[in-house]
């Protein structure tokens, strides 16, 4: 047994330098960049997103739950339900109709057609309520008719499913129409030619074909459907428990300084807004991977 | 395409018959007011700059979202789409809430003499809010395209980073950005729901375009609320006509990328 070790020469630190690749920015760069955006949405996004739920729990559970069982707060839940399970159907509807008729034929005026169905993108939702008032309204030709006939558009339901309509019209058909154009149309002329019918080929070759694009569109849809305020204030009247949604009935306690109220169905929309974002972002992953495969043919 | 006609060509063409009966002159009386004019240009001006801020943050996030990789970034990819998804009434009273006098980040800004909410710059808080998606989702698939070649290329040519950036990357993302820009600007010129909440909508100071019409409205005044809302129809178009003609351009001068 030795006492003595025979000191080994230590290798040298290994330090390798560190080459930074010409397509990437420098560290200090990459921090700011990215503290500075992540910043900013903290400030802008969660913020805010945390202010709702607070302000709701401002008097503990309870209350904010109690305030949303009376009577006023629970037929604004109905009315939103009711309003977006009619405004939804219709649209999708009328998505895959109109991405259906720009993908699969030729005709003349189609950048017109798709310029009209981005229409409501770029129309301010308070005008298209205003348009919706002087079509309908009780003192226009058409609105007066109605009204006599006891058919009251404005100031009740059926204006409100029709302001919604228009507010959400593009969703649908803005998610179909790259995904349609992408995949041509010769499956459907081999299913043609194969002896199917229009609605068979339809139902069994471009659905499947489109069907996560079509939940897509269906979902951003229906979170702006229940959200949508401006349009549906000006149409709605603002009757409560009658045409009073539940973003119309945010507004009014507001105004009349019920905060805990006001935020708990706040905070509900927002429930509801998080779980569309988290289906959303599943959605994506699904709809990436059928695009890409798309690609791939 | 009868639904198409009845829900979106119907109703626009109302608004445009209302103002030919009430006639041109009528309606240049209407607009030409003080009160209206004011409006006007606050909904335009200060929609004009939120969709600039928009236009350079969304690029930024686009940027760091696609090359970067850091702790929380599904998160952050995600919560870029929440101004979608969140109602707008309810972004309204959230925000001001925030930035009020008497909110967490409010208290704050008051303390170094700033005042947010019931201001021009609550304004322009919530139109930032609803407009930052769109710049963000029209850039971030044209970054992901983008050829690390290119910039190889490029600094092997001597380039500096900063120099690539300038004349290599953004000149590929300027066609999605206008995009972007154009609909962020179109989304806060008509933005109703979240202003309202936090303008405090004193006349001549902090009182949108949208808001006078539904004033108007509420007194039944169809005729003014009508030359108002085509006035606005007109500016916008004429804005988003001006920005299809410089994409064009910018489109011509870099070529089709």
């Amino acid at each position: 047994m030795s006492d003595f070790t025979v000191a080994q020469p230590r290798p040298l630190p290994a330090r390798p330098t560190k080459f930074r690749r010409a397509t990437e920015e420098s560290p200090l760069t990459r921090v700011t960049l990215i503290l500075l955006t992540v910043g900013g949405l903290a400030l802008l996004v969660f913020a805010p997103l945390l202010v709702v739920f607070a302000e709701a729990m401002a008097d503990g559970w309870a209350t904010s739950v109690a305030s949303l069982g009376n009577r006023e707060a629970w037929s604004a839940i109905r009315l939103t339900l009711l309003i977006t399970a009619m405004a939804v159907p219709m649209n999708a509807v009328f998505g895959i109709a109109a991405a259906w008729f720009i993908t699969k034929f030729d005709f003349r005026g189609k950048a017109f057609l798709i310029t009209l169905i981005d229409l409501p993108f770029s129309v301010s939702p308070v005008v298209a309520g205003l348009c919706l008032v002087l079509l309908f309204g009780a003192n226009s030709m058409l609105g007066g008719w109605l009204v006599a006939h006891g058919y009251p558009i404005v100031f009740a339901v059926p204006g409100i499913v029709l302001a919604t309509v228009f507010v959400t019209f593009p969703f649908v058909a803005r998610e179909l129409i790259p995904v349609m154009i992408e995949q041509g149309r010769t499956e459907e002329e081999a299913a043609l030619t194969l002896g199917a019918s229009g609605w068979r080929t339809f139902r069994t070759v471009t659905l499947p074909n489109i069907r996560w694009a079509l939940l897509y569109g269906t979902l951003l849809c229906t979170a702006r459907a229940m959200g949508e305020f401006g349009a549906v204030s000006v149409v709605s009247g603002k009757i409560r428990g009658q045409t009073a949604t539940m973003p119309i009935t945010i507004e009014m306690m507001y105004n009349e300084y019920l905060s805990v109220a006001a935020f708990s169905m706040a905070a509900l929309l927002t429930a509801l807004a998080l779980i569309t974002l988290t289906l959303k972002t599943v959605m994506e992953l699904r709809l990436s991977d059928q695009l890409s495969a798309t690609r791939r043919h | 395409m009868a639904m198409l006609s009845i829900v979106v060509l119907l109703p626009i063409g109302a608004l445009l018959l209302q103002g030919a009966q009430f006639g041109l002159g009528n309606i240049w009386d209407t607009v030409n007011r003080e009160r209206v004019w004011a409006a006007l240009f606050l909904s335009f001006k200060l929609a004009f700059f939120a969709a600039l801020f928009n236009l350079i943050f969304g690029v930024l996030l686009a940027w760091v979202l696609v090359r970067y990789r850091f702790p929380g970034k599904r998160l952050i990819d995600a919560a870029v789409d929440l101004p979608f998804a969140l109602p707008t009434a309810v972004a309204g009273i959230a925000l001001t809430a925030l930035y009020a006098p008497n909110g967490v980040l409010g208290s704050l800004a008051a303390q170094i003499g700033w005042k947010i909410a019931y201001t021009q710059w609550g304004i322009f808080l919530a139109l930032v809010f609803v407009g930052l998606p769109f710049v963000t989702r029209t850039v971030q698939p044209v970054v992901e395209e983008i050829e690390t070649e290119v910039e190889e290329v490029s600094a092997t040519l001597g380039a500096s980073r900063f120099y690539t950036m300038r004349h290599v990357i953004l000149p590929m993302l300027t066609p999605a950005a206008l995009t972007g820009f154009a609909l962020a600007l179109a989304r806060a010129v008509g933005e109703y729901g979240s202003v309202i909440f936090i303008a405090g909508n004193i006349p001549l100071k902090t009182e949108i375009a949208p808001l006078l019409i539904v004033i108007q409205l509420e007194e039944f005044n169809y005729d003014a609320a009508g030359a108002i809302g085509i006035a606005m129809l007109v500016i916008s178009f004429a804005m988003l006509l001006s920005i299809n003609l410089i994409q064009i351009f910018s489109r011509r001068r870099i070529g089709h990328v």
